[in-house]
């Protein structure tokens, strides 16, 4: 509702400057919430990741439109080339029935639904309210060297933290999923 | 464009993801619905990001990236392992720490 609404006033208040790109993300974004509940709601797993793999694509395509091309790069070789790979190994691996999924129970899926409607709305509402009518203006795409001359300087101790972070990762999945 | 076209999206893929942790049994779906969430926050931090021209966005974008990597890498371990132990990922089985 208030996503149209947001649309239609994007569209007729830019002018002819952001029509593009305002058309470009409508489709992305049709597509992106379409694949969402699909991934949701379908009940064959392997099919869920194939419709994740479409969402993810879709936000990398939204990084390209909001001028991080960088982000959007690493969107597509992380997400779609490795955490994908991953989920599938993890289809796999548990043999989790590839066929038929699962019976949701209907009223904890009921509830489910409630919260999330009633969040949407909550948040809806106070995005709506605060961020009326502020304009992107994207003249020219984030450049790659400002990223990474942001990381080596600026945030050098949050990337330092992240390496361990990862490190600390490996070694733990290791030590939970090994055999012994 | 504006920025709550971005925002309201990204409202939109958070919700769908939290009614899948909610709704879901299956341990891997539930990491799934976990990606959708985290790429919710990824849009924001970006259209942030571009509102303010500032790079601080994108690099924690990078970040979550990162430390999604690693929680897929931990969650399907921790999935992997309850499957060993009891031949079945179903999430409302798993109730051992239930009061």
């Amino acid at each position: 509702m208030s996503l149209s609404a947001a649309l239609s006033a994007a569209l007729s208040t830019d002018g002819d400057l952001y029509v593009a790109q305002n058309v470009f993300f409508a489709v992305i974004a049709v597509t992106m919430v379409f694949s969402a509940v699909r991934v949701v709601t379908t009940s064959n797993i392997v099919h869920a990741a194939l419709w994740l793999v479409v969402v993810l694509a879709g936000v990398a395509a939204q990084f390209i439109l909001l001028g991080s091309e960088f982000v959007a790069v690493t969107q597509v070789l992380v997400y779609i080339g490795a955490v994908v790979v991953l989920f599938l190994f993890g289809v796999m691996l548990t043999r989790a029935s590839l066929g038929d999924d699962e019976s949701v129970g209907e009223e904890k899926r009921g509830i489910a639904a409630v919260v999330a409607v009633l969040l949407f709305s909550v948040m809806a509402i106070a995005l709506i309210d605060s961020f009326e009518d502020n304009r992107l203006v994207i003249d020219e795409p984030l450049s790659t060297a400002r990223v990474s001359d942001a990381i080596f300087s600026q945030y050098i101790v949050a990337f330092e933290a992240v390496s361990v972070l990862l490190l600390a990762a490996l070694i733990g999945a290791i030590v939970v999923a090994r055999k012994d | 464009m504006l920025l709550n076209q971005f925002l309201l999206l990204s409202g939109v893929l958070f919700c769908i993801g939290v009614y899948g942790v909610l709704a879901r049994k299956n341990g891997v779906l539930v990491l799934m619905s976990i990606e959708l969430i985290l790429n919710a926050v990824n849009i924001n931090l970006v259209a942030f990001g571009a509102l303010t021209n500032d790079v601080g966005g994108s690099v924690f974008a990078l970040f979550t990236i990162a430390v999604a990597a690693a929680e897929v890498g931990i969650g399907l371990a921790i999935v992997l392992l309850i499957y060993r132990n009891r031949r079945s990922i179903d999430l409302s089985e798993i109730d051992l720490m239930k009061g």
